[in-house]
This record gives C-alpha cells, sequence and structure tokens, in this order.
C-alpha cells in the first residue's frame, strides 16, 4: 500500500453541490468519512461507493470515487454482486432505515449472512425523509406522523439485533455527533474482511427532530451512551459509576458500586457466540434509557466473494482452465462423415 | 406367429418413430426417455424430444395428475418437431394409458406393464374395466410384459430387495423398447455404470432388468413389432444431443470466452430455469460467478453490480421473475451498463403452468418497464439455437452497453436435438473496450471523464471501477447527456428518453436482415420467432411437398426488428403469424408496418403440432386464391 498518492479530503470531494436539507445529520457523516478517506491508505479508483433511495442514498454522488446509486432497497444486492466480481475494490453501501430495513431489508439481512465484503452504513433517522415524513421500520410504536396519524401500533427493528440474527460478523454502532467515533467504527468497517455493518443514529432535523438528542447532546453523552470497547468492563456515566452486568441471560444496568468492577461484563467482541452482543443490543429498544455505542461483534469468518474466488482456482488447478472446444465435447458424440 | 418368426425376425424399416414413455412421476419415464435418446443420437438418428412432467415433485401414485411423459420422435431424416402424434405409447400403468392414448396415432403400438393394471390402479385411473381386456385397445398394436415381475426375478439372486427391484423396472422397458426399435445396448450399459458408479447393487438391478427387457422382446414373439430406424444424413461433423437450457448455459460461456471477461451469473431456483443455474454452477474453471440469490430481484441486482464491475452479467429466470426484476432492467436502461436477462418462459399469468411451455412474455419483454425503457430483444428458435442466442444476446449487450432480454421457453429449455458442435475458431469475438482516458475538455481546459459521452453509435463509455481518472457517478435518477450528471432539466429529460430510444433503433443497422425461408414469391408468409420454428418449418415442409408455395420469415431479432422487415411484409398477399400466445409478435408488426397480419395462437401449454399450421397455412393459402 506504500504507493498510494497522499490525498486530502479536497481529493475524496466531488464538485456536486450537496443537496441535503440544512442541519441534517447527513453533513457530519459525509465529512467523517470524506476526512477519513485519505488516511485509509486506498486509492480513490479503488473505492466504490453504492447506494439506493432515499436521503442517505445520495451520498455517492459526493464522493470522488466510483459510486452507484441505484434503486429503493436493492444496494446491497447490486453490492454483492460487485464484490463477488471485484474482490479487489472497497466497496461501501449507504442507505437509510427505509432503504435497507424496509424495502432492502431481505437483501441486507442475506449479505450480512454471507459475509460479502461491504462496509454497510445505516443512517437510522428512524423516520422517511425523502417522502417527507412517514414512520419507517425503526419508528417508535406511537410515533404520530403522516402515515400514523393515531400513532405507529408497530413494533419497530432493533438495528443492532437485526444484523446479529443475521449472522453479521462485524456490527458496530455510533451516531452522528462525534467524528472521532464515527470515524473509528468506519475504519474499522473497512479493516473488517466481510460485511461490515455499521448503524449511524442520525438526526433528521425536518421531519424527526431531535430523535437522539437524549442520547446524543453533549451533556447526555456520558451517562446515556455506553461505550464498548474490546476487552474492557462495560460501564459508563462521569464517573464510570454504572455499569453492564449479566443476569440470566440478560444484560442489566447496575451501579458499579453496587456490584463491584469485577461483576460487570467485560466486553468481548471477538466472543464466536453472539448471545451477549445480543444481550447489550437489548439494553436499549427505545431513545430515552442508556444506549451502548462501539463495536458489538467483530469475529473472523470466511469472506463470501474471496470463498468463491478460491472454489474458482481450485476447481482450475484441478480442471484446468477452461477449454471451450473440450466443453462442446464434453458429453457423448458423433460423426457424421 | 411362430417361435422361428420371433427369433429370426424381419427387421422392418421405416423412416421414423414417434415414442412417448408415460409412467408415473417415480417411475424414471424422464430418464427412460433421456437414454432412449442418447442411445438414437449415437446410433446417427435425427431427433427432437418433448419431455412433460407435472409441477408436483410427487403426485399422489397412480394418478392422472402423476403422469409424467418424455416424448421423442427418431429419424432418418432431418426433422424439426417432437412429432405430432406418437407412433408408440409406452404405459407403465392405467393412468399413463388414460392420460396419453387420445394422443397415440390410430393403429399405433401400446405397449403396457401388464403387472401395473390391478383393480386398485384401473380404479385410481377411472378405468371401469380393464382395457386391456375389454376390447377398447382393439385398433392397436398391444404388447403387454409384467415388467415389475419379470424385473423382480431378474434381480432376484442380486441381493436386490424385492422393493427396491421393483425400482428398476424402466430400464426393462426400456430394454424391451430397445430391443424393438433395434437401438444399439451399449451405450446404455456404459451409462448405467458411470451414473451409478460406487452403487453395486443398483448397477445389477439396472442392468439385469435392461437384459430382461431386451430378452422379453426376443422371446415373446414379438418380432413383428420390430422396426429399424437408419441414421440420418446429416451435415459432416460432430455431433451431440443437446438441450435448450444446456446450449444457453455453452453459449454463455462461450460469450465471455470470445469477450475476454469473465461471466457472472445471479439467479433464483424457478422452473424451467434452474437448470441454467445448475449448468453453470459446475463450470468454475471457466472463471464462471454464480450467485443462488435470495431472490429475483436481488439475483438481477447482484448481476448488474457486476456488469458494472466488467463481468458479463446475466440473470436467469421465467415469468413471475421477470416481474420481479422489472424495475432493475429499468435501472440497467437508464445507466447504460450491459446486462443479460434471460427469461425462460413458461404458461401464465401468476404462477400459471410452472412445467408447460407458451410464449406469452413477449410485450412484457417490450414494454414491462415504467417510463420509455425500450431494449433489444433476441429469442431462440430451436434447443441448440440457445447457443448462438446467448452468445449474441451479450454481444448486444456489450457492444451496446444496454441490458438484453434473451426469450426461451420451458419446450426449448427441455427438449434435445442432435447439434453439429461448432467450430470454436469460428465463433465471432465480442468487443469489450474498456474506456482508459478521459474523454472530454472542460471549460477550464481540463481533461476530464464523461460517463455519458457517447460514440457514433450512441454508445457510452464502460468505465469500469479500478480505473485510475475515471472516477464517475451514475445512477438512475436522469442525468444530464454527456457529463452524466444529475439532471431535472425538462428538455434534457426529452432529449434523453429521445436519445434512449434511438440508440437502440440504430441497433437494427448492426443485425442481419430478415430472410426468408421457402419461397420468396409465395403469396402467404408466415412470421415467427422463438419455439414455434420448428413446427412451422415441419409444417413448410409439408406444404411445399403438396406443391404449394410459403414463405417464411423467422426472426431471432424482436427489438429492434430488422430493418428490411416492413417491406418484406407488404410485398405478400397475406401475412400469418403463429406464436404461442393471444398475439403479440401479431400485434407489434401491425402497429409497426401497419401490414394487415393474421394471428395463429395455441396457449394450451403445448407446442404447436405441425399438423395444426398446415391446416391453418392451408387456409391462408386458399384465401389468397393460389392454385394448387
Amino acid at each position: 500500500m506504500t504507493d498510494v498518492p497522499v490525498t486530502t479530503r479536497k481529493d475524496w470531494t466531488t464538485d456536486q453541490e450537496v443537496r441535503w436539507c440544512p442541519g441534517c445529520g447527513d453533513y457530519s457523516i459525509l465529512t467523517a468519512v470524506q476526512l477519513l478517506m485519505p488516511e485509509l491508505e486506498v486509492r480513490r479508483e479503488d473505492t466504490v461507493f453504492v447506494s439506493g433511495i432515499g436521503c442517505a442514498a445520495r451520498f455517492p454522488y459526493y464522493m470522488n470515487t466510483y459510486g452507484l446509486h441505484a434503486i429503493h432497497g436493492r444496494s446491497p444486492a447490486v453490492a454483492t454482486g460487485l464484490a463477488m466480481a471485484r474482490g479487489d475494490l472497497h466497496v461501501w453501501v449507504v442507505g437509510g432505515d427505509g432503504d435497507m430495513m424496509s424495502i432492502g431489508g431481505n437483501h441486507l439481512i442475506h449479505a450480512l449472512r454471507r459475509n460479502v465484503n461491504l462496509n454497510i452504513l445505516l443512517f437510522n433517522n428512524q423516520i422517511y425523509g425523502l417522502t417527507k415524513g412517514q414512520y419507517s421500520p425503526t419508528s417508535e410504536r406511537g410515533k404520530v406522523t403522516k402515515s400514523t396519524p393515531h400513532g405507529s401500533v408497530e413494533q419497530p427493528f432493533n438495528a443492532i439485533s437485526l444484523a446479529l440474527g443475521a449472522e453479521a460478523s462485524f456490527v458496530a454502532r455510533t451516531h452522528d455527533m462525534d467524528r472521532g467515533h464515527m470515524q473509528e467504527m468506519f475504519r474499522r468497517a473497512h479493516e473488517h474482511p466481510g460485511a461490515a455493518f455499521v448503524e449511524v443514529f442520525q438526526n433528521c432535523n425536518v421531519f424527526n427532530d431531535g430523535a437522539f438528542a437524549a442520547l446524543t447532546k453533549r451533556d447526555a453523552r456520558d451517562s446515556m451512551l455506553i461505550d464498548l470497547r474490546h476487552g474492557e468492563p462495560v460501564r459508563f456515566g462521569a464517573d464510570d459509576e454504572f455499569g453492564v452486568v449479566m443476569d440470566g441471560g440478560r444484560a442489566r444496568v447496575v451501579q458499579v458500586a453496587d456490584v463491584g468492577v469485577d461483576a460487570l461484563v467485560v466486553h468481548d467482541e471477538a466472543d464466536p457466540d453472539p448471545s451477549v452482543a445480543f444481550a447489550l443490543s437489548r439494553l436499549a429498544n427505545t431513545n430515552d434509557v442508556p444506549t451502548p455505542i462501539g463495536v458489538f461483534r467483530a469475529v473472523e469468518r470466511s469472506e463470501y466473494g474471496s470463498a468463491v474466488t478460491s472454489q474458482i482456482a481450485a476447481s482450475q488447478s484441478k480442471a484446468g482452465p477452461g477449454d471451450l472446444h473440450k466443453l462442446l465435447h464434453s458429453r457423448p458424440t458423433w460423426q457424421v462423415a | 406367429m411362430t417361435e422361428t418368426s420371433a427369433r429370426t425376425p424381419e427387421v422392418r424399416t421405416t423412416d421414423g418413430i414417434v415414442l412417448r414413455f408415460a409412467g408415473d412421476s417415480g417411475d424414471g419415464m424422464q430418464l427412460t426417455g433421456d437414454r432412449f435418446t442418447s442411445a438414437s443420437a449415437l446410433f446417427g438418428n435425427d431427433l427432437a424430444t418433448l419431455p412433460e412432467f407435472p409441477a408436483e415433485i410427487r403426485a399422489p401414485a397412480g394418478t392422472l395428475a402423476g403422469v409424467s411423459s418424455f416424448q421423442v420422435h427418431i429419424s432418418d431424416h432431418d426433422i424439426t418437431t417432437p412429432g405430432d402424434a406418437p407412433t408408440v405409447l409406452v404405459a407403465m400403468n392405467p393412468a399413463a394409458l388414460q392420460a396419453d392414448l387420445h394422443l397415440l396415432k390410430p393403429g399405433g403400438t401400446v405397449i403396457v406393464n401388464a403387472d401395473a393394471f390391478n383393480e386398485r390402479n384401473l380404479a385410481k385411473a377411472g378405468y371401469e374395466s380393464n382395457p386391456l381386456e375389454d376390447g377398447s385397445l382393439d385398433g392397436y398394436t398391444v404388447v403387454t410384459a409384467p415388467m415389475t415381475d419379470l424385473t423382480k426375478r431378474a434381480c432376484q439372486d442380486l441381493g436386490v430387495k424385492p422393493r427396491d427391484a421393483e425400482r428398476s423396472k424402466n430400464f426393462f422397458a426400456l430394454g424391451l423398447v430397445s430391443w424393438l426399435y433395434s437401438r444399439p445396448v451399449k451405450p446404455t450399459v456404459d451409462w448405467i455404470d458411470g451414473k451409478f458408479a460406487g452403487r453395486d447393487t443398483v448397477i445389477a438391478a439396472n442392468k439385469a432388468a435392461f437384459a430382461a427387457g431386451h430378452a422379453f422382446g426376443e422371446t415373446a414373439e414379438l418380432g413383428a413389432s420390430r422396426l429399424m430406424v437408419q441414421p440420418a444424413a446429416l451435415e459432416p461433423g460432430t455431433y451431440t444431443n443437446i438441450n435448450g437450457n444446456t446450449a444457453l448455459s455453452w453459449g454463455l460461456i462461450a460469450a465471455s470466452q470470445q469477450a475476454g471477461i469473465p461471466l457472472f451469473l445471479g439467479s433464483y431456483p424457478i422452473t424451467p430455469a434452474s437448470d441454467v443455474l445448475h449448468e453453470l454452477a459446475r463450470h468454475k474453471n471457466f472463471g464462471v460467478r454464480t450467485l443462488q440469490a435470495e431472490d429475483e430481484i436481488g439475483a438481477v441486482g447482484a448481476a448488474l453490480g457486476a456488469a458494472y464491475g466488467g463481468h458479463i452479467g446475466v440473470t436467469t429466470t421465467s415469468g413471475p421473475g421477470m416481474a420481479l426484476k422489472a424495475e432493475t432492467v429499468g435501472l440497467a436502461v437508464s445507466l447504460e451498463v450491459p446486462l443479460v436477462v434471460i427469461d425462460i418462459q413458461r404458461g401464465g399469468p401468476s404462477t400459471g403452468l410452472p412445467t408447460k411451455t407458451e410464449a406469452a412474455d413477449l410485450l412484457m419483454a417490450m414494454y414491462g418497464r415504467h417510463g420509455e425503457a425500450p431494449l433489444p430483444i433476441v429469442a431462440a428458435q430451436s434447443p441448440s439455437d440457445c447457443f448462438f442466442t446467448a452468445i449474441e444476446a451479450v454481444r448486444l449487450a456489450v457492444e451496446h452497453r444496454t441490458p438484453v432480454i434473451l426469450l426461451s421457453d420451458g419446450y426449448l429449455a427441455n427438449s434435445s436435438e442432435p447439434w453439429r458442435i461448432p467450430d470454436v475458431e469460428q465463433l465471432d469475438s465480442i468487443a469489450v473496450n474498456f474506456a482508459s482516458k478521459p474523454n472530454h475538455v472542460n471549460d477550464e481546459g481540463e481533461s476530464v471523464f464523461w460517463p455519458f459521452r457517447r460514440d457514433e453509435r450512441l454508445v457510452r463509455p464502460w468505465a469500469i471501477p479500478g480505473t485510475p481518472g475515471l472516477m464517475h457517478r451514475i445512477g438512475g435518477i436522469e442525468k444530464e447527456d454527456g457529463s452524466g450528471n444529475i439532471s431535472y432539466e425538462p428538455d434534457n429529460h426529452q432529449a434523453m428518453v429521445r436519445l434512449r430510444a434511438e440508440r437502440i433503433a440504430l441497433i437494427a443497422h448492426h443485425i442481419p436482415p430478415a430472410e426468408v425461408v421457402g419461397d420468396p414469391d409465395a403469396s402467404v408468409a408466415v412470421v415467427s420467432w422463438g419455439s414455434t420454428w420448428g413446427a412451422i418449418t415441419s409444417a413448410r415442409r409439408r406444404i411445399e411437398s403438396a406443391g404449394r408455395r410459403l414463405a417464411h420469415i423467422h426472426l431471432r431479432h424482436l427489438n429492434p426488428l430488422p430493418a428490411n422487415l416492413g417491406d418484406l411484409l407488404r410485398s405478400f398477399e397475406r401475412v400469418v403469424v403463429p406464436e404461442m400466445n393471444t398475439g403479440q409478435l401479431c400485434r407489434m408488426l401491425r402497429a409497426e408496418y401497419l401490414v394487415d397480419a393474421k394471428s395463429v395462437t395455441k396457449v394450451s401449454g403445448q407446442p404447436f403440432t405441425a399438423a395444426e399450421l398446415v391446416e391453418a397455412f392451408g387456409e391462408a393459402i386458399g384465401a389468397t386464391g393460389e392454385q394448387r
């Protein structure tokens, strides 16, 4: 990688006017990514951003890389084909909660299950923005929107639980108010071989303003965000006074003083069993209770595209490279003189 | 007939036999038919097959719903159909007889497994009395054999359980017909060895049953029924017997070789297309990547992604899958990337008739996307033609940067015919030409890459990720021609809609003109597409041998249509369009050329028979007043 040219944010930025609403959380995510890319030591031409439809899905137009703005929900499928065909590329998939968890839910879970080499960024704002304010599959129960004037009666997805249930090998969460944390998660996603899923809590200041404010405003973070760190006890609070214990298979928030540090869960993102990661994801199903962020799970598993490529290589070393003449004569033949 | 005559039979020769194997879906009729076909192919006959099976994997045993059939036409001359009506029916049980006897030619031969004609099976098949005894088969030559019993006996010393031995009775039937119709024995014996390698008792049982069936023919005074079909005088060359789905798969591999870029198939299992996925998954040493996707949309999406990355992106499906893929195909139209979408049509709408054939997706291929979304359409005409049609679809997609729809159908997919294997050195190459350099100078005097800057054929460059300096963004939102930047400008959209139509229309200059087979001076022209070719060709030959004239124009390219087609059609007094739908091409021709084309249609899930078409064409010729 030493021959990768030095770049700056400018090199990764297109000349296109960014068209998100002023104040949208997407701006800070874009900035985080554009500033991070020069540090990843990859070539712009080897980087592809693939998206579906929605506000978040405009992302590729602003990255000076290869970019494919596909159709609603299908970006994980399109990106799967691209990543399978081209193991040399760094493929990022960007989309919102409607795009990836509703219409594209099927493609998302199967891309995660297969462990295709993709960095999937889910911008979760718990609302449909581009269609102007309908509830989404991550909107909370009771949510009043244009399409739920009496309040939503649906149970929302917990994106982290869903990804873990879909056998994802890398699952993380971050939020749009903390560039440093976002960049750390995005970098980890990039470095992970296989499918990396990152949920970004993202504010839609027009249709769902302040959805995550109770968690992400500066003075709330210490007490409301549980920063998961591999190998460390799970604890939070201004003075680390809170912690998480496992209790009968469930994760529970406790006062550290009550149980002692040794009783706390030591976070193991590499645990082959996703049960504890899942339990941690269940700590918060609403945005008014302490919520874990960071890397929930990062395990090594055979990457899909490479597995397919090795089958090709194995087949070629066994049967020799494809010979069309031989193929056409591979079934019983006869001569007509 | 005396025993002596049976032992020294005078084998009569005939120019062709149409044999139909019918039995329970668990009786192995497809396999039996396939083996008879292969032995005949190796013997040098021309042939055509028509497998027919129920959609259920195992319908209740002994019922009409569970009957599975395989029809094969073997001939000593060039033939194009599996035969209008069987001359021989092998019925493994009463249901098979009940279901298929009406197809048999008057005076034809019925070969039955007498053991299956018990009360229970007769009742299940709806027989009130035993047709083997009540005289209802009097108009036919009937050969009865206790196939189950003789198979069990043949296997009794082999350590095979009677229940397992019974499963080999289809090989008894095969042995019997192999003797009756003078088929070589060795290919089948060799095949049994290979197919069941490692399962020695199965090999022994199948061989014993096969030999017993063969011996039964020799010893049971059947000499008078014995027939021989001599090899056909086909064009010199090396032949193999091939069905449409295999030919299609091989065509895709060939196209990948000719283009010099890898093949990627995204597919979701669906009848009758799954065999293409199976076949391509076997050939990884050609660099083929296959993805069994989570659904039809995922399959086409992945194919599009691979195409964007510089592979030959292909997706295979049937009607229901086509409906699901429509939005992604529209995206490919907007992106102008190569994509091959293969629709192996079946009876519709909805689940329809999954295992029966129909060709009713033409207008969906033409118009089944939102907005103005034109794309090229090609159709295969025979099983082996699927090979060349696949290459043509890839050529159009790659060279013209467009999604292409290839139409095959359930009949072509499963039918087989002898194919003179082409010389791979003679196959046309496919020009890929990935973009490698900037292609535009902007207002600031900088060299830049414009993804939608077109060449003289209105084809845009294919710049794949990994190419330095050509980074660009494309998407399904309307874009400015040239720069490819998002544009909602009214004039631009109007121009882009027209450009997309024009660039597809221009392909008419890059395909061969329509050609007339038969008599170009006839009053009546038959215009056709797809698998009707075989039955139409057979019907035309019969019309010609009766001293009448007929012109036949068969279309491989359905969009754009060949440039000369309008003038050609207007030169005939009458135009007849036989289709396995309710008149889709006919409607297109009438709209495009204002010719008074007449439809001949069939939507029964069965291909046309030549006899049906002889009648229809005869009427059309009669209507013109043309004398015999």
